[in-house]
């Protein structure tokens, strides 16, 4: 919680401070429009993040900052450049993490660090020496002669959040960092993020985890076919779309929608899922014993505090998978 | 500065993978000398003398020998900037990680054809040594053949690697060999120009390896003429042509 920044939404005065500013910024794929005119600003040193579900058009707004994809229209300046006219010097300056893992399945483990260095300009010595402390941080150090195409699934996303830090990146871009890692890998992540974070390096974030989101962003905004449904903390997004605490009502069925009607107008609004019926209530004792007290019995009742998830059901009408 | 002449780092990328694969340099080697040995000599002792669309009467295998030359540098050139570039431009997308980075696609494209240039100049060498050896070098201008040969080289890489961008699928490869079969049997390689009717003949002056085995004939043989030097000049232009429509298809197959 400490992480967190104030709930209050300060929106950035000094143009100084922005790292990244996007107006109207809009991605089509012939009449497909993945990204549709969204406005975004990050500061410098911040932790940002896009939420939302597949096909949401995370990763084709990462790539337009990554410079390696054109904006279609709108505005974006990242280190107040554009990327169409500077987007060597861009690419020179950011960490790509892509969502895809895309190695170098000829080279090893390290080869694959020290040819992608050399091309942000590092020299060979300088090469290897960033190359064998992020191995370290990667733990990755004892593989680092292995080829890649015996790495588990999990080592090669490590080796390509190392690989994209070779640079001693100002900003940070992570497509869904943390997929296909297993807990203890995540928080070590978590963990490296925090301290680069301190050390003053921007990071923007894609996840559809909404603990990593919680954990990681200062400031983040939920993304839903194309555009963004809502902008601020993760706090203060949980203050603003859903209550305090949520009663989660499981009965013993097929289908809930049935027991819904029942339920009616116990806390202050419900969200009926194929497998529970969610109950937004600021205090979900109260709400438990208000069910009981109409004399029903479900299977479950489960009390917990709002969550990311909360405000994006109620957002968008939709669970975000996992 | 940013991003000088990266495409450095690409050549240094297919250094570092090939020497897990060097057993695969023999296979682009071998063709042109078992053409040279088999058609050159066999059929040579057989054929007896030539006579040169430039008039000079030397013998069969040695009439082929600088054809055979030509051929091992666009073989050399073509196996790495078509099916190995597919490869990586599909499959293993490398190029989509390197242009994460500061490289630009010009720098793909030249540190490839550049890397096809090293392979295929290898090639041609270790060719030009055999033929050497076997006394096919006549004169001292052969000494611009391995030049020459790079610029052949050239030529093909940079055709082919942007003709490789048209392609979708391993079945257009068929298309490459489609190509490169007919320059191989019709570009004087085996027969002087003159055998052919003038319609064809014209049709033969277009294809690309025609003009590298007009230099290699000209430079091993010592019949040096000006026409070398238009030869010479349009085997750079494809070249730059193909460098030029390759950079530009890589960039719009990749940054999209
Ligand atoms: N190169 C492309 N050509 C055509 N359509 C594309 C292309 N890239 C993305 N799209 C489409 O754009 C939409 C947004 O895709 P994008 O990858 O940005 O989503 P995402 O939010 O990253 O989703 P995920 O969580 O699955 O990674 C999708 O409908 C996708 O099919
Ligand atoms: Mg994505």
């Amino acid at each position: 919680m400490c992480r967190r920044r104030s709930p209050a939404l300060t929106l950035p005065t000094v143009t100084d401070d922005l790292l990244l500013t996007a107006r109207d910024l809009t991605k089509k794929f012939g009449d497909f429009t993945a990204v549709d005119s969204i406005d975004v600003e990050v500061r410098k040193g911040e932790a940002f993040g896009f939420l939302g579900p597949n096909g949401a058009g995370k990763s084709s707004t990462m790539r337009m900052i990554a410079s390696v994809s054109p904006v279609t229209s709108g505005e974006l300046r990242i280190f107040g450049l554009d990327p169409a006219v500077d987007g060597q010097q861009i690419r020179a300056r950011i960490g790509n993490c892509p969502q895809k893992d895309l190695l170098d399945e000829e080279l090893s483990v390290e080869e694959n660090l020290w040819v992608y260095g050399r091309f942000f300009g590092l020299s060979r010595a300088e090469v290897r020496q960033r190359a064998s402390e992020l191995l370290e941080f990667a733990q990755l150090s004892e593989r680092h002669a292995d080829k890649v195409e015996h790495l588990s699934g999990g080592m090669k996303r490590r080796l390509v959040i190392a690989r994209s830090l070779i640079n001693n990146p100002e900003l940070l871009l992570l497509d869904e960092p943390t997929t296909g890692l297993d807990p203890q890998a995540r928080h070590v992540l978590w963990d490296r993020l925090f301290r680069l974070k301190r050390q003053g390096v921007t990071l923007i974030i894609t996840t559809h985890y909404m603990d990593e989101a919680e954990q990681l962003c200062d400031r983040l905004v939920v993304m839903d076919k194309g555009r963004i449904a809502a902008e601020g903390s993760p706090r203060d997004l949980i203050d603003r779309y859903s209550t305090r605490e949520v009663v989660e009502v499981r009965f013993d069925t097929d289908e809930h929608a049935p027991h819904a009607a029942p339920l009616e107008g116990i806390g202050e609004r419900m969200e009926v899922l194929p497998d529970r019926i969610l109950l937004y209530a600021d205090n979900g004792d109260a709400a438990t014993a208000a069910i009981a007290q109409r004399g029903i019995h479900p299977l479950s009742t489960l009390v917990r505090r709002s969550t990311l998830e909360d405000v994006f059901l109620h957002l968008t009408g939709r669970t975000l998978v996992d | 500065m940013v991003g000088y002449a990266l495409w450095r780092f690409v050549l240094l990328r297919d250094v570092l993978a090939f020497r897990r694969m060097w057993w695969l340099f023999a296979s682009g080697f071998a063709e042109p000398v078992f053409y040279l040995f088999s058609i050159g000599i066999g059929l040579g002792a057989l054929v007896q003398d030539v006579t040169t669309d430039h008039g000079l009467v030397v013998s069969y295998a040695a009439f082929v020998a600088p054809a055979m030359l030509a051929t091992s540098a666009m073989n050399g050139s073509i196996a790495d900037t078509t099916y190995n570039f597919f490869a990586k431009l599909k499959f293993s997308k490398t190029y989509d990680t390197m242009l994460a980075t500061p490289a630009r696609p010009w720098d793909v494209a030249i540190g490839e054809i550049l890397w096809s240039l090293i392979r295929g100049g290898i090639y041609s060498a270790i060719f030009f040594f055999v033929a050497l050896a076997m006394g096919f070098v006549r004169s001292w201008w052969a000494i611009l053949a391995i030049p020459a040969c790079l610029l052949i080289g050239a030529a093909f890489a940079g055709v082919g690697m942007w003709a490789t961008t048209y392609m979708t699928s391993w079945k257009h490869f068929e298309f490459v060999t489609l190509a490169i079969q007919p320059m191989f049997l019709f570009s004087a390689t085996f027969f002087p120009l003159a055998v052919y009717p003038e319609a064809l003949q014209w049709l033969v002056k277009l294809m690309p390896l025609y003009h590298g085995v007009e230099i290699q004939r000209g430079l091993m043989l010592g019949d040096v003429h000006w026409g070398l030097l238009g030869s010479s000049f349009y085997l750079l232009a494809l070249a730059a042509v193909g460098l030029w429509g390759a950079s530009r298809r890589i960039s719009t197959l990749l940054l999209t």
